[in-house]
């Protein structure tokens, strides 16, 4: 079996419910990942004070013995797999520029709920912004 | 990637040397060390301010990769492009004008340092 380099032989698309849905695990394990990774660097504090305190070491320790740290990094490994599986059977031109965008959106939601972040009307501006100009850029 | 030849699923042992060849390329290692630098990066920012922040304000990197294909690798942009780029820069204008982290009510604050204690 050879990967890369030699196109695929182009098979039939999935209904739009299916693409929908890869597109949404894409989605959904991103914003949990993100989420948690950032929940996790909140319950360590600023990393420049510790390292200020115990050094690049001490910095580094407290990062890999947070397990919220690893959840998020996990979360994160599964959204790009699931990203490789939406690409083995959707368009790039699809899959990048709605993944990239919604996520934008669903983090504002997720931080607003998750993590009490106060996403008040500036943020929810540059989150749409953000996420049309991404999707014009993506496509 | 592509000046390496293709790699191969057949057989195993052949595929750990073409992945670790690959790794060890200068191209693919600084590609490496620049995503590491990335991430550190990214784990900094989010220890002191919010992820409604640091993600819009890490999307500018699209902003660079456009603008750095159009004059160093002389690629056509087209006016969506531009109008994403344009979107992109006033989205991230918008978000660093606000505060960059919640700020934690002060009893909040003191029941955190008690448990602390």
């Amino acid at each position: 079996m050879m990967l890369a380099l030699t196109a695929p032989t182009p098979g039939p698309l999935p209904s739009p419910l299916t693409a929908a849905s890869m597109i949404a695990a894409v989605v959904l394990c991103s914003t949990a990942g993100e989420v948690l990774t950032a929940a996790a660097m909140k319950s360590i504090g600023d990393l420049d004070d510790i390292r200020a305190h115990s050094g690049m070491k001490g910095a580094i320790r407290a990062v890999v013995t947070c397990p919220l740290f690893f959840a998020g990094v996990g979360c994160l490994a599964l959204a790009f797999f699931s990203l490789l599986f939406a690409l083995n059977h959707l368009n790039l031109s699809l899959v990048a520029p709605a993944s990239a965008s919604l996520t934008l959106v669903t983090n504002a939601v997720a931080g607003k709920i998750f993590l009490k972040e106060n996403v008040d009307r500036r943020r929810w501006t540059a989150a749409v912004l953000v996420c049309i100009g991404v999707y014009l850029l993506a496509h | 990637m592509k000046p390496l030849p293709a790699i191969s699923l057949a057989h195993p042992a052949e595929l750990v040397v073409s992945l670790v060849t690959a790794v060890f390329t200068p191209w693919i290692a600084a590609g490496i060390a620049l995503l590491i630098g990335f991430f550190a990066s990214y784990l900094t920012a989010l220890s002191w301010a919010d992820l409604t922040f640091v993600l819009p304000a890490t999307a500018f990197g699209n902003v660079i990769v456009a603008l750095l294909s159009r004059f160093w690798l002389h690629e056509p942009i087209s006016l969506a492009r531009w109008a994403g780029i344009l979107l992109i820069t006033v989205g991230v204008g918008f978000v660093a004008h606000g505060p960059s982290r919640t700020e934690i009510p002060a009893e909040l604050e003191t029941a955190r340092e008690v448990i602390a204690k």
